[in-house]
């Protein structure tokens, strides 16, 4: 990668995240949005890296990102995720849930609707509530889910004032983050390893499935599902581990991989390229994983495996194995085969890289270092 | 008592009328409370109303401003880097890095510069604007000062390059020529443009004698009457002997041929190769040095370092590192002429001049309004190992000092406090414990927060300061009553007696609810539960209803019956657990051996006959009173039926 611009913008961001781009266009990956934590004033801010050197004459030279428009965000923007072109929600530490809507005409953010409390803990004694943190939300048009550390889950829709369904006390511990699984089953994962399915389909508040570390109960802090094999999901831990789990089978992870020395925040696959994972820590790196799965032995199964008998057997014993390997490289589990290969992509540590977002041929972070990255050349 | 260096500043707080009210304060550790007490000054002045307030008075204003995060936060970076420059490297490579530190830091602040620059500029409110413009002149100042310390004390040139050096300090900081030339240059005829003269003279003066050349020959172009002087004073500016990097020639060579070439000049003038202009004539005197034809551009000039760089320039271009302050002495007094007396920022410059570089710092700390500037110059200038002698009366050494006080002020910030850890880490006598003070003070908002404040204690294994975290968290949930949370939390912080506490909430809920909740947690504690015996109990207690669940009746009866004959199960709790093990005695099959029932009506007697002798019970307790007895009547009776049905069946089983 040539090409990484830093770019400090004195609030410390604890969120990124790509506009995504409609299907089918042929428009490129041009905008992005940041959330900022732990200031006196937090906003979500939205950032342009298009070229635009006739529009800014003072020194700002082409890939340098511009901002083109923010709004106070109240509390620290836990979470980030776009809505669709023009909306982005917002998870706010005050327990909100707020949707932003972007005006392109005059370049503003505006609130368009709000859930103030969505997420509140109910003291012991006292009647009133008070705010719990909104830590992950998670957004498929018109549905958005989110969790919190009052352990609670929320079903909303864009449209409606109230939530849908809500899941008091799902968890006995904190809510850290939440995916899609297939609609409607969303997947969370929690502060004791573990890695719950619900199907919201089903009444009651219990999940459908509990999948979970062994043992050590390290907490889980980002989860993200493969883009095409929704069965195939990735989440990072405390310890800076990075498991691959297979939802279908076990309720333990496939391959446990060590990676940072800290808490890794984010764990995000490459939407159009899977074999490509990142990965962030707080201990201040930002980690390309690569997957590829163009070893030699591969095709030679397909145009030679008649001839290699050792090799044939192998094939025919594992048959379902190697049937599912060929789909996905994340679920080989042989040690044997360093087929992962990993760089660091950050140039120097810094404190630690909050959040993360891969589209296409660009990437962006946020640090507490107060620096927002992108590069638009990664795989070059 | 030391002498003060300066008289201390007054900062008066709006609202507060201390002439009426006594005040009084309190420090914290980037910050000081102050308010009116209700005392009068004078004994005589009737009760006022006072100010109702409690005012936080910050010291470092700097802090909160939005720009110079950027500086603090990507000086940050540097500083960390510089400290892990490997001690190894010695000589021309330590020395290079060293440099090279030196010139991102003021990289750094030529961004910052610049942006704040731009925002002065830009004109927004006109005390904002006054702000930022005094932001400016104290960052280029900074620059300014920084730039000649790293010339000095860092690069250490020798004689030779120190002029060199020198004049891309003057050049660099002395702007206003590029504008200047643009104006002139841009004009239909530059050489008949009013202030030309000045232009070839500032370039003169900085020592750009090539770009000075062009002007002349746009002059003599011109202007055909002096063609000929232009064209002899251009000579003797291209022949001017500098030294130049890639050369290999001595000091001693360069010397003959400037003296060569001084007297050509000297003698240019005697002879009146120029007497017919005005213009040119003083700039051949400049060129020879001469300090009354220096002094009269003092316009241009605009300071006397530059006056000091000039004038070194053309009477003495190998001037040793040893001689400048003598120079520099004596091109203060010259330009200030006795009118004005010298300014904090002379005093700086004036005492890196003389290689003090303790003065420098003393002065800059005072000037500045920062301690951002002394305490990256002082580290910097400490990796030098130029400080390693100087150690102060207090605290230990004067690096540490500032860099302490720099990081305090990051720390009194709402959210540079992460950029302070790292400040801590490299002071190493006093660095833990301020960072042990100030890392408890930090408000944990939300769990991510705190996630990342036990980080920094677990990664410095400051386990005093994670327990704290840890139960303060844990005491939040359970306020909360997330009762799962706060049993994580104190597991987390190995604090049994807190688990103690949340276990006996979850069995009291038990109790009330008759199920469990947060069977997630509780039923994965794994080796955890031996943290605290109340918590192993909870455990092992679900673990019993999980057995009963599932109908192993006979596993579930000998892991209840161990609970109570083991002691685990509090006293209290033992009713409840007996009370538990009457539907397994009631079953149709023997459970309970002869053996274990034993067990449990000794425990059941244990309970029983242990209870003290109350005096006169009320109404309330009488009937509670009567439902206990119910209860253990029944527990007897089937207690006494499951002997004699387990004796039965363990005699026909030995008779078989």
């Amino acid at each position: 990668m040539e090409e990484i611009y830093a770019k400090f913008v004195s609030q410390k961001i604890s969120k990124t995240r790509w506009r995504p781009v409609p299907p089918g266009s042929l428009q490129t990956v041009e905008t992005f949005a940041t959330g900022s934590w732990d200031n006196e004033e937090n906003y979500v801010s939205l950032w342009s890296i298009g070229d635009f050197g006739n529009l800014d004459s003072d020194g700002g030279f082409e890939g340098d990102h511009q901002l083109l428009c923010d709004i106070r965000h109240h509390g620290d923007v836990m979470d980030l995720q776009f809505f669709d072109q023009e909306r982005i929600v917002a998870a706010s530490s005050t327990g909100c849930v707020t949707v932003f809507l972007h005006h392109p005409n005059n370049q503003t953010l505006s609130v368009s609707q709000q859930w103030t409390r969505a997420h509140y803990h109910t003291g012991p004694g006292s009647p009133s509530c008070s705010s719990a943190p909104c830590t992950g939300v998670v957004c498929s048009n018109p549905e958005i889910v989110t969790v919190g550390e009052d352990g609670r889950i929320n079903l909303f829709r864009a449209d409606h004032k109230e939530a849908i369904r809500t899941i008091d006390n799902a968890d006995s511990s904190t809510l850290h983050a939440v995916t899609f699984l297939r609609t409607p089953e969303i997947l969370t994962v929690n502060s004791i390893g573990q890695l719950k399915i619900w199907d919201f389909r089903q009444q009651g508040n219990e999940p459908s499935q509990i999948l979970s570390l062994t043992g050590d109960r390290v907490p889980l802090h980002c989860v993200d599902r493969h883009p095409n094999q929704q069965h195939v999901v990735a989440t990072g831990g405390q310890d800076g581990m990075l498991s691959i789990w297979d939802v279908r089978q076990g309720t333990m992870p496939v391959s446990l991989l060590k990676a940072h020395e800290a808490e890794m925040w984010e764990v995000h696959f490459h939407p159009s390229n899977p074999d490509h994972l990142f990965t962030c820590s707080e201990d201040g790196s930002l980690w390309h994983w690569d997957a590829c799965t163009d070893v030699p032995e591969k095709s030679s199964l397909f145009h030679q495996g008649g001839r290699n008998s050792t090799f044939l057997s192998h094939s025919i014993s594992n048959q379902a194995n190697v049937h599912q390997s060929l789909i996905s490289s994340w679920l080989i589990t042989d040690p044997a085969k360093d087929r992962i290969e990993i760089t660091s992509l950050l140039p120097n540590r810094t404190l630690s890289v909050n959040s993360l977002d891969v589209l296409g041929p660009c990437l962006v972070c946020g640090t507490d270092a107060e620096a927002i990255y992108v590069t638009r050349q990664l795989f070059s | 008592m030391e002498e003060l260096d300066g008289e201390p500043t007054v900062t008066l707080i709006p609202g507060v009328n201390s002439q009426k009210k006594q005040m009084c304060f309190d420090w914290g550790p980037g910050e000081m409370l102050v308010c009116e007490t209700s005392f009068n000054k004078k004994e005589k002045s009737d009760m006022m109303p006072g100010c109702p307030f409690i005012h936080i008075i910050r010291k470092n204003e700097d802090v909160y401003s939005q720009i110079l995060r950027k500086l603090f936060n990507e000086s940050h970076g540097i500083f960390v880097g510089l400290q892990r420059i490997e001690e190894e490297l010695t000589g021309k490579s330590r020395k290079a890095q060293l440099v090279r530190v030196s010139k991102n830091y003021r990289s750094v602040i030529r961004a910052c510069l610049e942006e704040m620059h731009q925002l002065a500029i830009a004109g927004k409110d006109p005390a904002s604007d006054r702000q930022f413009s005094i932001q400016v002149s104290s960052l280029s100042a900074m620059e300014l000062i920084w730039n000649l310390c790293e010339i000095l004390f860092i690069e250490v040139a020798p004689a030779g390059p120190l002029l060199l050096h020198l004049l891309d300090w003057v050049q660099l900081h002395v702007c206003e020529v590029d504008s200047l030339s643009a104006d002139v240059l841009g004009s239909e005829n530059p050489s008949k443009h009013e202030r030309f003269w000045n232009l070839v003279t500032v370039l003169v003066l900085q020592g750009r004698l090539d770009e000075a050349r062009q002007m002349l020959s746009k002059e003599a172009n011109t202007n055909p009457t002096s063609a000929g002087m232009c064209r002899i004073l251009g000579d003797l500016m291209r022949t001017m002997p500098v030294l130049s990097p890639g050369n290999t020639q001595t000091l001693t060579e360069l010397e003959l041929k400037w003296q060569h070439w001084h007297e050509g000049c000297e003698r240019h003038l005697q002879d009146g190769t120029f007497a017919s202009s005005p213009h040119l004539e003083s700039l051949c005197k400049i060129m020879l040095g001469d300090e009354a034809a220096l002094l009269e551009q003092k316009e241009l000039l605009s300071n006397w370092y530059h006056f000091l760089v000039t004038r070194l320039l053309y009477s003495h271009p190998t001037v040793k590192p040893m001689d400048l302050h003598f120079y520099a002495q004596s091109s203060l007094d010259l330009f200030l002429g006795g009118e004005s007396s010298p300014e904090p920022l002379d005093n700086i410059l004036m005492a890196a001049f003389e290689f003090d570089i303790h003065q420098v710092i003393k002065e800059c700390s005072i000037a500045l309004s920062n301690w951002w500037f002394v305490a990256h110059l002082t580290d910097l200038l400490d990796h030098c190992k130029l400080l390693q002698s100087h150690n102060l009366y207090f605290g230990s050494n004067m690096r540490e000092f500032l860099l302490l006080e720099y990081a305090s002020g990051l720390f009194a910030h709402h959210s540079l406090w992460q950029l302070g850890v790292d400040y801590f880490d490299y002071c190493p006598e006093l660095g833990r414990v301020s960072l042990e003070l100030h890392i408890e003070r930090i408000p944990l908002s939300t769990e991510q927060k705190a996630l990342k404040v036990l980080r920094v204690c677990e990664q410095r294994q400051m386990t005093e300061q994670v327990r704290s975290i840890c139960k303060i968290l844990a005491m939040k949930a359970v306020r909360n009553n997330r009762l799962g949370s706060a049993l994580s939390w104190s597991i987390r912080a190995k604090d049994a007696a807190f688990a103690t506490l949340v276990s006996d909430r979850f069995l009291r809920d038990y109790c009330e609810r008759g199920c469990f909740s947060d069977l997630d947690l509780i039923d994965n504690l794994g080796p955890a539960m031996m943290l605290s015996d109340r918590l192993t109990f909870l455990g092992k207690y679900r673990e019993f209803h999980r057995l009963y669940g599932e109908k192993r009746f006979v596993d579930a009866a000998s892991l209840l019956l161990s609970l109570m004959t083991s002691q685990i199960a509090p006293r209290t709790f033992w009713m409840t657990l007996l009370t538990d093990a009457l539907p397994l005695l009631e079953q149709k099959q023997v459970i309970f051996s002869a053996e274990q029932t034993y067990e449990l009506m000794r425990c059941l007697e244990d309970l029983t006959s242990g209870r003290p002798v109350r005096g006169e019970p009320d109404a309330q307790q009488l009937q509670d009173d009567d439902v206990e007895t119910t209860k253990v009547e029944m527990l007897r009776l089937a207690l006494a039926r499951n002997l004699a049905r387990s004796i039965v069946k363990e005699g026909s089983l030995e008779g078989s």
